[in-house]
């Protein structure tokens, strides 16, 4: 690794948008706060009703307005509130990280998991390991809207 | 679009957000965004002064939409609706803005913990920015209750149902009430008799003045939705008019025409007219169509003759109503996984291997041989009796994936009731390993390996045979490793529960959902164990999984509170955050037809259209869309894109 890279990833804070869904998730990450477990406060949440509503383009979008990585996290497979949802989230990752391969930038910018309400330590675990594993791939610059 | 005016309202919850947050630069921060005319900071929100701050707050500066930064929504968001709701606001313009669990109490540094509260708070406020005014949708209901399936489970849930003054009509395909409860003998753990607890039921359900009962019918097409569904049932002719028959058994003397019993699984044989068993409810004989020689007196006529009341026409015919409903509880139950599946334990064509409960009716004093235990090839009575667990039940590889949960109770109680009629006779017992979870059933299976002295041997069972006049049972006790070979007189299968033939018809009637098994699927495994995934069609009894009586009618109760509940409103309210489809965007491709999960969009005219009783808010169709033309009011596109640039900005 060049000096110069170094420097790039040591000062340098990856912005998350985080997707939780409403019933797993958010409630998981809820209880994350009421367990007090620290984590990097590097992804910020938006809550929606179910992972299966989260559409591509809002994982694009996210990268083009700076986002240096997208988690979307949901029910576990066959817990969904809303049936399949979550079945159908799965089935839409595919589909993203293709996307992502194509219009070059890295496929891990982009994760999925899987927490439920009772997974506190879980949440905190994946945000700690994406924003590492952001770390090594420096700022996202491909799509960002205005830089080239 | 006019421009909003929002308010922010920033709670230090003490210190348990201020201490890690600096509330005040967040109300600051808060105070440049665009829609925002007012933002301050609190040190309880939730509280009385707190509130009223808020609701004076809105009054004075016209506020149409509020943002609270506060804690989890899942705490404080209906006090924080109502109270917007008290000033005047619509509660569906006001947003929670989660900084206390998923920000102040997860980070210690203060600059950062109050970047992320700035983002949070700003999301909230461009949400805000977006959000519509929303009534919820209030939807009529008829007092009136579909019962489908009148085993133990649908008899209870329609008794329970009926007696909180809601009309109930309860459809069952047989001729008579009662389901696999009135073949049963005794029942474990207490071992008291199937039918003397069973019958009084169905008396109960025969005189209620709430309930109506269709036997020997089936529902058809069921339409509508919660508090209104439209359903139609067709009955089958009995051709024997019930208010007439004397149950007098002249109509079965005289019938040529032998068959066999379906109530004693084959091991009797009955009449084309026939009563199912003698308590049967409704108590009236039953001209079964397809073994009658012709309904026609050219052709025989004899039980028409013998009628001394004229309770006999063979012109009925098939009747078919439609009714209004307002809940449906489906309590379809269960049937044996068939012997013909098992080729290696003789695929149901070995004399004297029966099932269990082909030897429940050996044991009934009602049943096929008034209670003695015979073995069905020579009416001897067996001294060496085998029994196998496990039989088709938890083999993934060549039968079903699942345990079936009562085979081990009710081949322990198969044991006990063997011992009692044959004393001096041996009941071995083949078994992969004992479940026995329930109130007094761990006891009662002790008691049967002690007392009764059956033998229980640990393993699988390789092969049956019929060897001279017996059957040969050749399997290993893998608790000695030894080979076992039995030359029994009889062998009794605990084959696994299915769901009952026409389960899947059932389900495609209704458009719920089944498990992987074929069950009928629950719409939440913990949370929701008695609805179905439709909003008012509750599921109780075996249709939904493998279980015994006590845990049945547990089921059952549950499912007819949940109905009683849900009907107790004059009207039903359901949350107006569903789908709204742009017409001039939509062309009818119909992805989000498909996508739906709850058949919530129906195409009409070329456009989608969304049912918006049925639909639970999920997004799935709007994440499906490509054309943007269907998404969830105050979850819109715009909505999430805007909080997308502010948790970035
Ligand atoms: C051998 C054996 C022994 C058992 N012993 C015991 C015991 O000792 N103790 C105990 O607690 N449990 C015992 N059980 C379990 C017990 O039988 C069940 O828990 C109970 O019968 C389940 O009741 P149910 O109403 O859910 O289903 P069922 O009894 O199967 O009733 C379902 C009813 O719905 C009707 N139906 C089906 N489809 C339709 C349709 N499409 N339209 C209209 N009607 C329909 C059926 O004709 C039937 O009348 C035993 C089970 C077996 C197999
Ligand atoms: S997916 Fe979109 S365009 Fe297609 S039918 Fe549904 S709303 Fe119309
Ligand atoms: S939001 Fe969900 S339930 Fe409603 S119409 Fe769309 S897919 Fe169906």
């Amino acid at each position: 690794m060049s000096e110069q890279q170094a420097e790039v990833t040591t000062d340098y804070e990856p912005r998350i948008v985080a997707f939780l869904c409403k019933w797993c998730s958010s409630a998981g990450s809820d209880l994350a706060g009421v367990s007090r477990i620290q984590y990097p406060s590097n992804a910020t949440p938006i809550t929606v009703p179910c992972t299966g509503s989260i559409s591509p383009n809002y994982i694009l979008s996210a990268l083009k307005k700076g986002a240096d990585g997208v988690l979307v996290s949901g029910c576990h497979i066959g817990d969904c509130h809303y049936i399949e949802g979550n079945f159908l989230a799965r089935r839409k990752i595919h589909l993203v990280k293709e996307l992502l391969g194509f219009v070059g930038i890295e496929q891990d910018r982009f994760r999925m998991s899987w927490v439920s309400a009772a997974e506190g330590a879980k949440y905190s675990q994946v945000i700690k390991d994406f924003v590492e594993d952001l770390r090594p791939l420096g700022p996202q610059t491909k799509v960002k809207a205005g830089r080239s | 679009m006019t421009k909003k005016r929002t308010g922010v309202f920033v709670c230090h919850c003490g210190n348990n957000i201020a201490a890690t947050v600096d509330v005040k630069k967040v109300a600051e921060a808060m105070s440049n965004e665009e829609n925002v005319v007012a933002s301050e900071d609190y040190v309880y929100m939730c509280s009385d002064p707190g509130q009223n701050a808020v609701l004076q707050s809105i009054k004075d500066n016209k506020l149409d939409s509020v943002v609270i930064s506060c804690c989890s929504p899942n705490l404080h968001e209906k006090t924080f609706r109502d109270n917007a709701k008290r000033a005047g606001l619509n509660s569906f313009t006001c947003e929670i803005a989660n900084i206390r669990e998923q920000c102040a109490w997860v980070h210690k540094d203060k600059a950062v913990a109050t970047e992320k509260a700035i983002k949070i708070s700003r999301s909230a406020v461009r949400r805000a920015g977006r959000d519509q005014a929303l009534e919820p949708i209030a939807v009529p209901v008829t007092r009136k209750v579909l019962v489908i399936g009148g085993g133990i489970a649908g008899i209870q849930a329609a008794l329970d149902i009926a007696n909180a003054g809601l009309k109930v009509i309860l459809v069952e395909k047989l001729a008579t009430i009662g389901g696999h409860m009135l073949q049963l003998s005794e029942t474990f753990p207490t071992l008291d008799c199937s039918q003397c607890i069973l019958s009084p039921k169905m008396v109960d359900v025969s005189r209620h003045e709430n309930i109506e009962l269709m036997t020997y019918s089936e529902v058809q097409e069921v339409n509508g939705s919660v508090g209104n569904f439209q359903v139609k049932i067709k009955q089958k002719p009995s051709y024997v008019d019930p208010e007439l028959c004397k149950i007098c058994d002249d109509c079965a003397a005289v019938c040529p025409v032998v068959v066999p019993n379906e109530h004693d699984l084959g091991l009797t044989a009955r009449r084309a007219i026939h009563i199912p068993f003698a308590q049967a409810i409704p108590a009236s004989y039953t001209l079964d169509e397809n073994a009658c020689l012709g309904l026609n007196p050219v052709r025989c006529g004899k039980c028409k003759d013998a009628c001394d009341v004229g309770a006999i026409n063979y012109d009925m015919l098939p009747k078919t109503v439609t009714e209004e409903v307002g809940a449906i509880v489906v309590a379809t139950g269960y049937d044996l996984y068939a012997q013909e599946h098992m080729n290696e334990l003789g695929g149901g064509q070995i004399d004297d291997v029966l099932d269990g409960l082909q030897f429940e009716r050996l044991c009934s004093a009602s049943g096929a041989t008034k209670g003695h235990v015979l073995r069905p090839s020579d009416r001897t009575v067996p001294k060496d009796v085998v029994f196998i667990q496990c039989v088709g039940s938890r083999d993934p590889a060549n039968h079903c994936a699942y345990c079936s949960k009562i085979c081990c109770m009710y081949t322990a109680k198969h044991a006990s009731l063997y011992k009692h009629h044959v004393p001096d006779g041996r009941a071995y017992v083949f078994y992969i390993d004992i479940r026995s979870g329930g109130k007094g059933y761990e006891e009662f299976v002790q008691r049967i390996m002690e007392e009764d002295e059956a033998i229980y041997l640990r393993g699988r069972v390789s092969k049956l045979y019929r060897k001279d006049g017996k059957v040969r049972v050749l399997g290993t006790d893998t608790l000695t490793g030894q080979n076992v070979e039995i030359d029994a007189d009889m062998v009794v299968l605990a084959l696994a529960m299915e769901p009952s033939k026409g389960t899947a018809d059932i389900a495609k009637t209704l458009k719920i959902g089944r498990d992987k098994d074929g069950f009928l699927a629950e719409a939440h495994p913990k949370l929701k164990p008695v609805e179905s995934v439709t909003a008012g069609i509750f599921l109780a009894g075996c249709a939904q999984g493998p279980k015994d009586i006590p845990e049945t009618v547990s089921q059952a109760s549950a499912a007819a509170a949940k109905v009683i509940g849900l009907l107790s409103q004059p009207t039903l309210s359901h949350a107006p955050t569903v789908a709204k489809v742009r017409n001039s965007h939509c062309t009818g491709c119909e992805m989000c037809v498909t996508a739906c999960p709850y058949n919530a969009i129906s195409l009409e005219n070329g456009k989608a259209l969304v049912n918006e009783v049925l639909c639970e808010g999920c997004g799935s169709c709007s994440a499906t869309c490509v054309r943007s033309a269907i998404e969830v009011k105050n979850t819109t596109g715009l909505q999430i894109q805007e909080m997308i640039e502010a948790c970035l900005a």
